[in-house]
């Protein structure tokens, strides 16, 4: 116990640093090289003793596939030893050097078009473009000399030469690649005196504003639009001096990932049309979150003013090196007198992930007293080590979908503010929380036990749905769940509900069954992440499901479980595609939960994951796609209703922000209680109204679709009367007089760690270890009525976007009807 | 004080000589964006003709199939020549078809070459060739003459529909300078012919244009009838006798 607790102070501040991972970035030259087994290699190029050491630029590292192909040149005399393939760029990055850029971007691929980043090398003859020339042994690159100097300030003059001289009414102004390189490179005046050409600007849709005149042709945004939005429709038009960025015929650019051009385009060409002219950016203040409005809680930047959030940007997530970590962990370990290896042998790890891995609904009734805690405590402990086998976290890159960019003007808007009370006529008063929280507790009192049901929402952070799991239990029902997991879901085991695969570890599959799922839409994400390895490993992906568009080449199988009967019996052609197949991968949707069958149909893609090996040892692609940014957790937490159809005999509901709720078959006197944060679905039926603050207002736990736990972090302060959803819940136990043990947020985690130790590592993910083998057999048959797709408008699924102005835009605009 | 007021003035004297504000100076007939008209929209119907089929194939053939978009410009020349000497939007989207591309890989093939004419051109369209040799030699005046007798400005269409002037770059004539080409879109891509005329008068292209439109063939190349090809006027004056074979070992001799 002491000992896990001393574990616990050794981990802990390591893990919740994550701005030390910020700083790191790998520089790979293929994305399969992207594993966790590297170190720093620029460390081991030992400097020359007369030269002072430089570190790596943004923690650039390198990766060597195999050491042979280590190649070293010298950087302004530094030498450093690179894998073969970098390119010049690449190498003085890992010098430490920075070389201005416009239009190279490490995610995309190299246009070398725009001359910034000329270096000189030895016994070259001009200077070269270093984005472009790959490294070769023994180059001598020399970036600071008057050769280099004299030919970027040349770019710059040529740059600048048609650029208008907007920048204070320029929305860019403050974050310009061109503003701040032309500081270096820019000369004081011109010798340019024609006129300046102009350009027409061009309609993008309600997200993207352009400015094409500011325009530096540096292709970026084609490039993007191109290889990782999939949408072809930007291009680069006319020559010369007339050369421009355009679509040539009207049209919207309709990706879902079209808010990142905003963020690569180095100039105030592409700016964020919501956004225009409300703020500068160094008026704001960044904060580190997680996006909720997908399961896939791409990490974010929410940009506020105020009390106001002003934008969201997302934060660089590079997948870490896993193995230096557990090298900084048992570090900590043996300077506090502890050394890992010797207390907890290897072989104990299966035993203590098998009992964690459980969960046995049991386990979550378990109070942290008693004679139990010793029990619990133990596992706990052992699960502290656990982070140091979890493999790399990898979520979003640098993207983010639209909608996370997007949503945030609904958090203005729609919001509750005041406790409040429908009224016999119908109509809703504003009362104080402690006249809300009495009648909320006198009515559950009134009612028997097994007529309470608790459901929690969509957006619901796992510290509210472990106080209302605890709530809801103090009172003596046990009938709660998060909406989207279905009625009976399937808790028991985390591999049946998680991406195995990991995000990241999609890149290394060569062949992809999408089973009732739409990534498109549910998740643009790791949407973006399959069309990324279907581009670089020509990887195949088959779909069953309704009809809908893919930005990949795709191959549309069937509609409904008959085809998946068909590949589970071996009738059908995909079948030799996933036996031939090295990484197979089965993605099933989270939207299949909702089906009566849905037992029936996960055990016939298990039979086609058994038969086509997609489950080994060194390899598990057999994934759930969630919808949620709550559903991770719930099930983590083992939110599973007693009987499947509590809401037909219930007497009192406990809505925490379910808003996507059928609630139809409700009994009219039923007590309705709603916390949220939006007047949405949910409102129209409650009698009370408990106001609480959304995720950009508190500090919550989300687990994301494949596992890894992140935290969000408070931006700005609540709206009115709003409180944190536990505090609500911590409340009314008490005003119900079944006190909950805990009233911190230390102490609610300190609860959440006896039931899901996982979802306290933060930022970590922490894979399934047991398979699908263990599951019982499923005696349902299958229905054979073809799956219906989870998300109708991707720009509106929960009750932010609801709310969202510009998301009602979108969907009116850029949505395929 | 005094230098600066007289940059000052050194400046205003430029501005009056300044020439009038060119947006940017572009060969191609079209703007680099599309803009919907009743004869050029992406709705209509557009397709190679059935003899053309037969070259598409031809064309295609050149090319590995996994690189058809290498046939790109080929492809649009033909459509250009089957469309009368323009590309309508709908003719592009037909190539991207072809060749298996999105379709804005095609518009930036077609807005960068200013030989694919995206508006409507006459069935004979007159390039003048505005390079420096061509320039010195007088084609300013001869762009003047063209436009002059037909009543248009550069890239408009007379009324007929069947002349339009542009300007071109260098075509390599420069030796027979100044230079017009006559594209011959009046046949479709069967009788298509892209003829230079050399050596070229302000009174010899209206010559041109009327024996264009009466129909009549006139030979294509100089016309100065005192010239053969690229010879000088009046017969050579140099190399007048057979040319000696270059200097060579006699090996007979070893």
């Amino acid at each position: 116990m002491g000992l896990g607790l001393l574990a616990s102070r050794a981990i802990r501040p390591f893990n919740s640093s994550s701005s030390s991972r910020l700083l790191l970035r790998t520089i790979v030259s293929k994305p399969e090289l992207q594993s966790p087994e590297s170190s720093a290699a620029a460390a081991d190029a030992c400097p020359e003793p007369d030269l002072p050491p430089r570190t790596p630029l943004a923690g650039a590292r390198v990766h060597f596939p195999n050491p042979e192909d280590a190649i070293e040149v010298f950087v302004d005399g530094y030498p450093v030893k690179i894998p073969k393939g970098m390119t010049v760029l690449q190498a003085c990055e890992v010098a430490g050097v920075d070389i201005p850029r416009f239009c190279y971007h490490s995610r995309l691929s190299i246009a070398g078009n725009c001359r910034m980043c000329l270096v000189e090398v030895e016994k070259s003859p001009k200077p070269v473009a270093s984005c472009a020339m790959p490294a070769l042994p023994g180059m001598k690159i020399k970036t600071d000399t008057p050769v280099a100097k004299k030919a970027r300030e040349g770019v710059m003059e040529f740059l600048l030469m048609n650029h208008p001289l907007d920048c204070p009414i320029c929305d860019q102004g403050g974050e310009c690649d061109l503003q701040d390189q032309s500081m270096a490179f820019g000369s004081d005046r011109g010798r340019f005196t024609e006129m300046k050409r102009s350009v027409v600007d061009k309609n993008l849709g309600p997200l993207v504003k352009t400015v094409m005149t500011r325009c530096i042709q540096c292709t970026r945004c084609v490039r993007f639009a191109s290889e990782v939005a999939g949408v072809q429709d930007l291009g680069m038009l006319g020559r010369g001096s007339g050369e421009e960025i355009g679509t040539y015929v009207e049209k919207l650019m309709t990706s879902e990932l079209s808010g990142n051009v905003i963020d690569i385009c180095p100039v105030g060409a592409l700016t964020s049309k919501p956004f225009a002219f409300k703020a500068r950016n160094w008026e704001l203040k960044g904060t580190e979150s997680i996006d909720v409005t997908d399961a896939v809680g791409s990490n974010i930047r929410i940009d506020s003013r105020g009390p106001e959030v002003m934008r969201i940007l997302p934060r660089l997530n590079e997948s870490l090196c896993t193995n230096q970590e557990f090298n900084k962990a048992s570090d900590r370990l043996i300077k506090l007198g502890l050394r890992p290896n010797n207390i907890f042998l290897p072989e104990t790890y299966p035993t203590a992930l098998f009992y964690l891995e459980l969960r046995l609904p049991a386990l979550a009734f378990l109070e942290p007293s008693g004679p139990s805690i010793l029990f619990i405590s133990f596992f706990t402990c052992l699960s502290l080590f656990i982070p140091v086998i979890a493999t790399s976290v990898d979520i979003n890159e640098e993207w983010i979908s639209d909608k996370t960019r997007f949503c945030y003007d609904g958090l203005k808007r729609q919001r509750l503010n005041d406790p409040m009370i429908r009224g016999a006529d119908g109509r809703f008063k504003a009362v104080s929380w402690r006249d809300a929280l009495a009648i909320v507790a006198e009515v559950a009192h009134q009612v028997k036990p097994e007529e309470i049901v608790g459901i929690a929402g969509k957006l619901s952070d796992a510290e509210s749905m472990m106080a209302l799991k605890d709530f809801l239990n103090k009172m003596g029902s046990n009938n709660i769940w998060c909406e989207g997991t279905g009625t009976q879901p399937n808790a028991d085991l985390r591999s049946g509900y998680i991406m195995n695969t990991s995000i990241n570890g999609l890149e290394k599959a060569d062949v992809f069954l999408l089973v009732g799922t739409q990534p498109r839409v549910e998740a643009a994400m790791v949407n973006a992440r399959i069309r990324k390895t279907v581009r670089a490993n020509n990887a195949k992906v088959g779909y069953v499901g309704p009809e809908t568009d893919f930005n990949y080449d795709c191959q549309h199988l069937g509609t409904g479980p008959n085809t998946l009967l068909e590949i589970a019996e071996g009738r059908h052609p995909f079948v030799s595609a996933i036996s031939n197949a090295k990484n197979p991968v089965i993605i099933v949707g989270a939207g299949l939960f909702e089906r009566e069958d849905k037992d029936a149909i996960f055990s016939v893609v298990e039979t086609i994951a058994k038969k086509g090996n997609v489950v080994r040892p060194d390899w598990n692609g057999l994934n759930v796609l969630l919808l949620n940014a709550a559903q991770a957790a719930a099930l983590d937490l083992g939110l599973v209703p007693e009987s499947s159809n509590s809401i037909e005999s219930a007497k009192f509901v406990y809505l925490m922000g379910a808003d996507d709720l059928n609630l139809d078959k409700l009994p009219k006197d039923a007590f309705v209680v709603y916390q949220g944060h939006h007047g949405d679905h949910g409102v129209y039926r409650a009698n009370v109204i408990l106001p609480a603050s959304a995720f950009s207002e508190k500090e919550g736990t989300y687990e994301n679709t494949e596992g890894c736990s992140q935290q969000t972090l408070p931006a700005v302060p609540t709206v009115g009367d709003a409180r944190d959803d536990w505090k609500i819940i911590r409340a009314l136990s008490e005003v119900a007089g079944v006190r909950l043990p805990y009233d911190t947020v230390g102490g609610i985690r300190s609860r959440m760690r006896t039931v899901a130790p996982n979802l306290l590592h933060v930022d970590e993910r922490e894979p399934a270890t047991l398979g699908h083998s263990l599951k019982p057999e499923v005696t349902q048959k299958v229905n054979p009525a073809p799956f219906k797709s989870a998300v109708e408008n991707f720009y509106m699924t929960d009750s932010i976007t609801r709310a969202s102005k510009i998301m009602a835009q979108c969907s009116a605009t850029l949505r395929k009807k | 004080m005094l230098a600066r007021l007289a940059s000052k003035r050194l400046l205003e004297i430029r501005q009056v000589f300044r020439q009038p504000p060119q947006a940017s100076r572009s060969f191609s007939t079209a703007l680099n964006y599309h803009i919907d008209s009743p004869d050029n929209n992406p709705d209509l119907p557009w397709e190679f003709s059935e003899g053309n089929k037969h070259k598409v194939k031809e064309i295609l053939s050149h090319y590995p199939s996994n690189y058809k978009q290498s046939a790109v410009i080929p492809l649009l020349d033909l459509a250009q020549q089957q469309h009368g000497g323009w590309l309508p939007v709908s003719a592009m989207n037909a190539v991207a078809k072809v060749i298996e591309v999105a379709p804005i890989r095609v518009y930036e093939v077609a807005t960068f070459y200013s030989m694919f004419n995206r508006t409507k051109v006459g069935k004979y369209h007159l390039l003048v060739c505005g390079t420096t040799p061509c320039m010195i030699r007088g084609s300013r005046e001869i762009e003047d003459a063209l436009l002059k007798h037909l009543g248009v400005k550069r890239n408009e269409v007379t009324k007929d529909g069947l002349f339009s002037v542009g300007e071109m770059e260098c075509m390599g004539s420069c030796v027979n300078a100044p230079m017009i080409t006559v594209a011959d879109y009046s046949n479709g891509s069967e009788g298509y012919s892209y003829n230079y005329y050399e050596d070229v008068t302000p009174e010899r292209v209206v010559e041109i244009v009327e024996m264009l439109r009466r129909g009549e063939k006139l030979p294509p190349g100089t016309q100065n009838p005192k010239r053969i090809m690229s010879g000088p006027e009046g017969g050579n004056t140099t190399l007048l006798s057979e040319p000696k074979p270059p200097p060579c070992r006699d090996l007979d001799a070893c």
